[in-house]
């Protein structure tokens, strides 16, 4: 039975609504409305370009950059982060005593921010202190600088990026095995079937949602709330050899001040997440093996 | 067979502790470096143990990047911002599984479509529309925008679905009126998905660096996340033992939150994984 009254449902949406509407709904247009303008030189006024700032965008190496490194970073984030994570929950999941203990522990890096893991990170490969550098230095002589060496600094931010991740997914994955049916593995273990075909044929396929689900908001975490770690750290440096998309919007956006330019940038962004979304409906239930 | 059983178990647990130091020593060690002078981090290999600098270095932090005052403006963000996302969120909730009316559908998919416009795809006019409203450096402008929350209606949409219908009924027999309903019963049977909402928001905004930076980089209004930026100079050599100080200041409370509410935290994963 429903409640009769025929204000009272609109006054208690009215105050989710009117900030969905003011700050949400009402910005994401007028991002579409800015991406068709660029800002004069000299002055406040807006000169409207039609799509000129999307084709400047694809023939902009420096955006062909940002993408390149987010897709290489994002893989390194999910496949790295999951491989791992997935581990550990399996080690852990297994019903000896004493294990409980460990579970509680993975939760803790949740509150991390990433700022705080770019930070720590970043003394781990510092090129005077830190101990990655100098053991390699101990062992083979070499000396690592990541604010020099694109490739160790990309190191650096996905190393960072995927750690920050870890217990996130590792409690995940945790809740996922421990919803497998425990006779389900007993009897295939009867049929003779060893450790490593059971995973494959039963936990690996029961699991698949979740790690459908995992990979989806690593990805996101990866385009979307990375920025902290970059601007603690390498800055998208050296050069623009750690430049993931969002830092080039910032940049573009809030220190070159080319709003119409940065605006584009997030209508590509959008249609990311539109994609995902997509995806996310399409193949959360059918495909991925659902019990 | 009985010692081979043993071995497995020990091996197990060897793993397990590997496995944990694995995800938790970056930060036990960012720990211990906040106590150490930087002699005892300089030497190498390096001394895993307390030093004896702490009370130094974490005076030092605190008034190089002002840690009182950043902690401050951080609870105050994250407590209203949790605060006011439950209370919204509850409100919207409720009148979408107890009312019938018109633009029902629409107004949910509206809430839900918020799940697609994250910050980044609408950053440059939200910043020009706070500049409008003369909120740049302000609290308002690092907490309204963010009181809605398509999470939040979720979960609350969840849960009150599962409550029996017979309830609303007896209520309505009774001559409660809907506000009635809400707060004797509906909230008293909330509480777990409160913490869990609360937790998880007080983290997410706690740990926010984009838009503070843009809006509110400012004494008055920063926020602890980007006060630690303050404290890693970037052209002479770091010190390490005194952003180490600070990135456990940082830490603390959400991390005393989360052991606080973990169980909830739990359940909340837990429900939505059914979603």
């Amino acid at each position: 039975m429903q409640f009769k009254n025929k204000w009272l449902p609109y006054i208690l949406l009215s105050p989710s609504l009117i900030i969905i509407l003011i700050f949400l709904i009402y910005p994401s247009i007028d991002t579409f409305r800015l991406a068709f303008y660029r800002v004069a030189p000299f002055g406040d006024r807006r000169i409207f370009i039609g799509f000129q700032n999307y084709l400047r965008l694809l023939q902009d190496p420096d955006y062909l950059n940002a993408i390149v490194i987010s897709i290489a970073f994002t893989a390194f984030v999910v496949i790295v982060g999951l491989t791992l994570s997935l581990a550990i929950a399996v080690l852990a999941n297994q019903r000896l005593p004493g294990f409980a203990i460990y579970r509680t522990f993975f939760i803790w890096p949740y509150a991390l921010s990433p700022a705080i893991a770019g930070i720590v990170w970043a003394f781990f490969f510092d090129p005077n202190v830190g101990p990655i550098p100098r053991l390699l230095a101990n062992q083979f002589g070499t000396s690592l600088n990541w604010r020099a060496d694109a490739t160790l600094a990309f190191f650096l931010i996905a190393t960072a990026a995927t750690w920050k991740q870890l217990g996130y997914n590792i409690v995940f994955f945790l809740a996922s095995l421990q919803s497998i049916p425990k006779e389900l593995l007993e009897a295939a273990a009867i049929d003779g079937a060893g450790p490593p075909v059971r995973f494959r044929r039963i936990v690996f396929p029961l699991i698949s949602p979740m790690t459908f689900f995992l990979v989806i908001t690593n990805t996101l975490f990866a385009f979307f709330e990375t920025f902290g770690l970059l601007h603690v750290t390498t800055q998208g440096g050296p050069g623009r050899a750690t430049e993931l998309l969002i830092y080039k919007l910032y940049r573009d956006g809030f220190e070159s001040l080319r709003s119409g330019y940065a605006s584009a940038q997030s209508i590509m962004l959008f249609i990311l997440v539109a994609l995902i979304t997509i995806l996310q409906f399409r193949y959360a239930q059918r495909r991925v093996f659902y019990q | 067979m009985k010692a081979r059983k043993i071995i497995t178990f020990l091996l197990a647990h060897l793993g397990m502790l590997l496995a944990t130091l694995l995800v938790l020593l970056p930060i036990l060690y960012a720990l211990l470096i906040s106590t150490q002078s930087p002699s005892e981090y300089y030497a190498f290999p390096p001394k895993l143990r307390f030093g004896s600098d702490w009370l130094e270095n974490y005076s030092i932090a605190w008034q190089q990047a002002k840690l009182g005052r950043l902690l401050l403006n951080s609870s105050f963000v994250a407590i209203a911002v949790a605060l006011g996302k439950i209370v919204l969120s509850i409100l919207a909730a409720f009148a979408f599984i107890y009312f019938d009316f018109r633009f029902k559908v629409l107004f949910f998919v509206l809430i839900l479509i918020t799940h697609m416009l994250p910050l980044p795809v609408r950053i440059v006019p939200t910043f020009e529309l706070i500049d409008q409203f003369r909120w740049v450096n302000s609290f308002n402008a690092l907490t309204i925008p963010f009181f809605a929350s398509a999470t939040g209606v979720l979960l609350f949409h969840q849960l009150f679905r599962t409550i029996p219908r017979d309830l609303a009924d007896a209520a309505v027999i009774d001559g409660a009126s809907p506000l009635q309903f809400l707060w004797s019963i509906l909230i008293p049977l909330s509480f777990t998905n409160m913490a869990a909402l609360f937790l998880i928001e007080f983290i997410y905004m706690w740990n926010q660096y984009l838009w503070p930076l843009i809006v509110a980089n400012f004494e008055r209004t920063r926020q602890i996340q980007i006060g630690l930026k303050l404290l890693i100079a970037t052209d002479a050599t770091i010190d390490w033992h005194i952003v180490m100080a600070g990135v456990m200041v940082a830490l603390l409370p959400p991390l005393l939150l989360l052991i606080a509410l973990q169980a909830q935290f739990i359940r909340g994963v837990a429900m939505q994984q059914e979603k």
